[in-house]
C-alpha cells in the first residue's frame, strides 16, 4: 500500500548568496507516474530536488504530501515521506557487499545478525524487478549499472514511494539505459512516482509521460511527452529562438594552427570521453564547442593543452606533432589555456599574485635567468597585468585567494594572453562572472582573434557561443554531432544536437 | 544553545601569526605544566630548570649551540620538504645514513688522507648517503604513489637496524672489546671543536650557511617557486607544465642531503665513532619536525627555533638530573609543545565564532 500517492511542490523559491537557483516553481506528481524534468547545467534542477529531498530548505514555497503540507527538514525525513534519492555519484561504500550497504541504510536493520532478514528482503525484491545482483558481492566488483540498481533497492527498501533519479543515465552504457528504462516502467505500473532529471531528449521522451523544462531557475515550460516533440522541448531548453547577434568584424581567416586527427581521450570513468573527434583551427578564428558540460569538453582541452594522455590520434600546433608531449612543450609552441575550474587549476592560492602572475611562465627567459627568478621582472609584470585588465586587487603582495572569482578569472585571462599565444584554449571563461566583466572577457578574445591568433572556446552560453564564434562544433557524448559555420542556418537546432537528437 | 561557526580567516597579519604561536607556546608549557604536577614536581620549578639549564649559564648554552647544529641542519631541509607538502617523517633515517656514509669515508679512508682532504670528503658522502636515503619515497611517491609519511617513517626503522647490523658485525671494531660499535675515527678526520665546548665549527657554520641559502632558494629561485607552486596546489603544478618527479627528487635530496650532514657532525664532532643508533642521535630528526614547523616553514627562523628546541633538550637533562625525572619527560615536552603549535595553525586559519542563541 503506497502512503505517498500525490506529491506536490507549490511557489517554491531558492537563492543561495543572493543568487535565485529556483524562482516560483510549483508541479506536482501522481502515483504511477513518470515526471522528467529537463535543463541544462545550472537550470536549478538539482536544487529543486535536494530541497524535496530535505538538503536545503526552501526561501519560500510549501511541499504537499497527499494535500497535507509537509516540513522535509533533513533527508531522514524525507525517507520518512516515502521520497527516495538515487544520486548522480553513488553513496556507496565500495569495500564493502552489496548486502552490508543496504543494511547500512535500512531504516529497520536489527542490531543483532542484520545480514539474515536483509538478505530475504533483497531477495524478495530481486525478484520482483528483475534485479540480478548478488547480495555477496563487494561493490567495487559492480559495474556502474549495478552499482544504481543498488542504490534502487535501498531507496525502495526504506519504503520510497517516489523516487528522485538524478541524471540516472550520465554513467551507464546503452544497454544498461535499456536494462534501467524496464526497471522504471515496471516500477510505474506498481504505482510508484519517479522523478527523472536529465538534460537528454531521447530519454526524456522515452521514458516520461510529462516533461517540465527548467531554464535559469524558472518553469521555462511543461507538456506531456505524447503531445510534444524533441524540437520544442529543445527550444524550451535553450530557452530562445536562436538569435545572431554578431558584432564582431568579418576576417578572411589565416593558416592553420592546430589540427586535431582522429582524437579519442580516456575520460576520469575509464571510459571514452572523446570518439574519434577531428577538426581545425585556423589564425583570426574563434572556433566554438557547444554543448551541455560533461559531454567531453574538458578532456579536449585537457588533451590539447597536455593535461591528459591521448588514446589514439594526433594533436598538431603549426605541423608539428605534440600529442603526448609535455605541457610545458605544448605552452613553448604558443598554446595558452583559460582552465575550466580556475580555483582548482589556475592558480596556487595561498601564494602572492605576482607569483601567479607568471604561473606557466617563470620558465621564460623574460623572467628567470638559470636558476634564478627576475622577482622585480615578475613584479613589473603582475603590475602590467593589473593596469591592463582592470583586475581590482589591493597589490601585487597580496594573496591571490582573498581575490574574487572575476578577478582572478581576469588575471588569468591576462597572463593567458600577455604572451601573444598562437591558439587559446579557453574553457567556459565567462561563467559565474557579472555582466560587465563577461563583456571585457569577450572583447579580449575578438581582439585576440583580430590579432591573428586562434581560439578554442568551450562554452554552455550560446549567446556567447553565437556572439563571438565564427565556427561552432556541437558536442554531445564525446563525439561532434556537426560542425558549421556560425552562419548556418541548420544552427537552429542546436538544442537537439546538444542533447543528441540530431547529427550533421 | 551554542553554536559554533568555522569560517576561513583571508588576511592574516604577521601580529596575528605571532601572537598564536605564543599563545600555543604558553598554552603548551602550561600543560606541561599539569604532566610535571601529576609526576609531583613543582610546575614552575621544572620548567624554571629547563630554561636555566640551557640558557641560564655559559656551559649550558654552550651545549645548547651543540645541539642546536643537527636541528638546524636538519629543520631548515624539511622546511623545503613540509613546503612542497612533502611530509618527510624520515630525517632521522637520512641522518643516520648520513652518518654511516661519514663513518665508512672517515674509517676507511682517514689513515691515507690529510684532514682538510678527508673532513670534506666526509661531508660529502653524508650528504649522498641521506639524500639517497630521502629519494627513495620520494620515488615511490611519484611512480607508485605511496604515501611518504608511511615510507619516510618505516625508512627510518630500516636505517636504524641496518646500522645496528654494521656495529654488531662487520664493522665491528678491534679497540671495542666486543662492545658493539666501529674503531675510533683517526685524528685527521675528527672535526675540529671551539675550544673548551663541543661545538664542532664547521657544522655550526654550515648549518648557518645552510639555512641562508635554503631560504634564496625558497624564495629567489625557480625551483623554489615550483615547489611552492606544487605544495600549494598540486593541481595547478601539472597545469603550469611542473614535472613532480624532478621537482620532488630535488627536494628530498636537499631535505635528506642536510639531515645527512647533520649525521657527519655528530659522528666527527661529538661520538668520534659509530655506535647504535639512539646514541648517534637523539632523535634530531623528530624534534627538527618541530623545529620547522615553529620557523612557520622559514629556513632563516630555524636559527632560532632549532636553539629554543635544543634548549629545551639540555634542559631536560638538566632536569633529569636535578629533579630525578625520566630520560622520556623531555620527549613528552616536546609533542605537547608541537601539538599546541599545530592546533595554533588551525585557529589562525579559521575564524571561530561563537553564537548564543536560545
Amino acid at each position: 500500500m503506497k502512503k505517498n500517492k500525490r506529491l506536490e511542490m507549490k511557489g517554491i523559491s531558492k537563492s543561495f548568496h543572493g543568487i535565485p537557483a529556483n524562482r516560483d516553481i510549483s508541479f506536482s506528481i501522481e502515483s504511477g507516474e513518470i515526471l522528467g524534468l529537463l535543463g541544462e547545467n545550472g537550470a536549478g534542477k538539482t536544487t529543486l530536488m535536494n530541497i524535496l529531498y530535505g538538503l536545503y530548505q526552501p526561501d519560500s514555497g510549501e511541499i504537499r504530501i497527499n494535500e497535507t503540507q509537509v516540513r522535509i527538514n533533513n533527508p531522514v525525513e524525507s525517507i520518512a515521506n516515502g521520497i527516495g534519492m538515487v544520486h548522480q555519484h553513488f553513496m556507496l561504500i565500495q569495500n564493502h557487499s552489496v548486502l552490508e550497504n543496504i543494511a547500512l541504510s535500512h531504516k529497520d536493520t536489527p542490531f543483532f545478525f542484520p545480514n539474515l532478514r536483509i538478505r530475504e528482503k533483497i531477495e524478495e525484491f530481486s525478484k520482483s524487478f528483475d534485479f540480478n545482483i548478488d547480495p555477496a558481492k563487494k561493490i567495487w566488483q559492480l559495474s556502474a549499472g549495478e552499482q544504481q540498481r543498488v542504490e534502487i533497492i535501498k531507496a525502495l527498501l526504506n519504503g520510497a514511494d517516489l523516487l528522485i533519479l538524478d541524471e540516472p543515465t550520465s554513467v551507464l552504457t546503452p544497454q544498461e539505459i535499456k536494462e534501467l528504462i524496464t526497471i522504471l516502467k515496471k516500477m510505474k505500473t506498481k504505482g510508484h512516482m519517479i522523478i527523472f532529471i536529465s538534460h537528454k531528449l531521447d530519454e526524456i521522451m522515452d521514458i516520461c509521460d510529462r516533461v517540465l523544462v527548467l531554464q535559469k531557475g524558472k518553469i521555462a515550460g511543461r507538456a506531456l511527452t505524447g503531445d510534444t516533440d524533441k524540437k520544442s522541448l529543445a527550444r524550451m531548453m535553450v530557452g530562445r529562438e536562436v538569435v545572431f547577434n554578431i558584432k564582431k568584424e568579418k576576417l578572411e581567416r589565416g593558416r592553420q594552427i592546430l589540427s586535431v586527427e582522429h582524437l579519442t581521450v580516456i575520460g576520469d570513468k575509464g571510459f571514452p570521453a572523446l570518439k574519434d573527434i577531428s577538426f581545425d583551427v585556423f589564425e583570426n578564428e574563434i572556433f566554438g564547442v557547444a554543448g551541455v558540460s560533461g559531454n567531453g569538453q574538458r578532456e579536449l582541452a585537457e588533451a590539447v593543452t597536455g593535461i591528459r594522455t591521448v588514446r589514439s590520434g594526433s594533436i598538431r600546433i603549426n605541423d608539428e606533432d605534440i600529442t603526448n608531449t609535455s605541457p610545458r612543450h605544448i605552452y613553448d609552441q604558443g598554446v595558452s589555456h583559460v582552465p575550466e575550474e580556475r580555483i582548482r587549476f589556475g592558480i596556487a592560492p595561498g601564494l602572492f599574485l605576482y607569483d601567479n602572475a607568471i604561473l606557466k611562465q617563470h620558465h621564460l627567459k623574460k623572467f628567470s635567468r638559470r636558476y634564478f627568478l627576475k622577482y622585480e621582472e615578475v613584479k613589473k609584470h603582475a603590475k602590467k597585468i593589473l593596469n591592463d585588465f582592470n583586475v581590482s586587487a589591493h597589490s601585487i603582495n597580496s594573496r591571490i585567494g582573498n581575490l574574487s572569482g572575476g578577478n582572478i578569472q581576469k588575471l588569468i585571462l591576462g597572463r593567458e594572453i600577455s604572451e601573444k599565444p598562437q591558439l587559446l584554449v579557453a574553457s567556459h571563461p565567462t561563467y559565474g562572472l557579472d555582466v560587465g566583466a563577461t563583456e571585457f572577457m569577450r572583447n579580449h578574445l575578438l581582439e585576440l582573434r583580430k590579432t591573428g591568433s586562434a581560439v578554442l572556446l568551450f562554452s554552455e552560453d550560446l549567446e556567447e557561443i553565437f556572439e563571438l564564434c565564427d565556427r561552432i562544433a556541437v558536442i554531445f557524448d564525446g563525439e561532434f554531432m556537426a560542425i558549421l559555420d556560425s552562419g548556418d542556418n541548420r544552427l537552429d537546432d542546436i538544442g537537439l544536437m546538444m542533447a543528441g537528437s540530431k547529427k550533421i | 544553545m551554542i553554536k559554533i561557526l568555522i569560517s576561513d580567516r583571508y588576511e592574516i597579519s604577521a601580529f596575528r601569526s605571532f601572537m598564536t604561536n605564543l599563545i600555543s607556546l604558553v598554552s603548551g608549557l602550561f600543560m606541561i605544566g599539569l604532566v610535571f604536577l601529576f609526576l609531583g614536581v613543582n610546575p614552575f620549578y621544572a620548567v624554571f630548570k629547563i630554561f636555566s639549564g640551557s640558557f641560564g649559564s655559559f656551559y649550558g648554552f654552550k651545549e645548547t649551540l651543540t645541539k642546536a647544529i643537527p636541528l638546524i641542519l636538519i629543520g631548515s631541509g624539511l622546511t623545503l620538504a613540509f613546503r612542497a607538502k612533502f611530509w618527510n617523517i624520515g630525517a632521522e633515517g637520512q641522518l643516520l645514513m648520513g652518518a654511516v656514509f661519514a663513518s665508512w669515508t672517515g674509517l676507511f679512508l682517514g689513515n691515507a688522507l690529510p684532514s682538510y682532504m678527508i673532513v670534506p670528503l666526509m661531508f660529502f658522502s653524508g650528504f649522498i648517503g641521506g639524500a639517497l636515503w630521502g629519494m627513495i619515497p620520494a620515488i615511490l611517491k611519484i611512480r607508485f604513489s605511496i604515501n611518504e609519511v608511511i615510507s619516510t617513517l618505516m625508512l627510518n626503522y630500516i636505517c636504524a637496524d641496518f646500522l645496528t647490523m654494521l656495529i654488531v658485525g662487520p664493522w665491528k671494531g678491534s679497540t671495542r672489546f666486543g662492545f658493539p660499535g666501529t674503531d675510533n675515527l683517526p685524528e685527521s678526520a675528527v672535526l675540529g671543536l671551539i675550544p673548551g665546548s663541543r661545538i664542532h665549527y664547521a657544522t655550526f657554520i654550515l648549518s648557518i650557511l645552510c639555512a641562508v641559502i635554503l631560504c634564496i632558494v625558497i624564495y629567489k629561485t625557480r625551483f623554489g617557486y615550483e615547489a611552492r607552486v606544487v605544495g600549494e596546489n598540486p593541481d595547478a603544478g601539472r597545469y603550469a607544465g611542473i614535472d613532480f618527479l624532478k621537482t620532488t627528487l630535488i627536494l628530498m635530496i636537499i631535505s635528506g642531503g642536510l639531515a645527512g650532514l647533520a649525521g657527519v657532525g655528530e659522528i666527527a664532532g661529538i661520538h668520534h665513532y659509530l655506535g647504535y643508533p639512539a646514541a648517534v642521535s637523539s632523535g634530531y630528526g623528530f624534534t627538527a619536525i618541530i623545529v620547522a614547523w615553529l620557523a612557520k616553514l622559514n629556513p632563516l627562523l630555524t636559527l632560532i627555533s632549532g636553539i629554543f628546541f635544543a634548549g629545551i633538550l639540555v634542559g631536560g637533562d638538566a632536569i633529569q638530573i636535578s629533579l630525578g625525572l625520566p630520560a622520556a619527560t623531555v620527549n613528552i615536552v616536546n609533542g605537547i609543545l608541537l601539538i599546541c603549535l599545530i592546533m595554533g595553525e588551525y585557529f589562525l586559519k579559521n575564524k571561530i565564532t561563537l553564537r548564543f542563541s536560545k
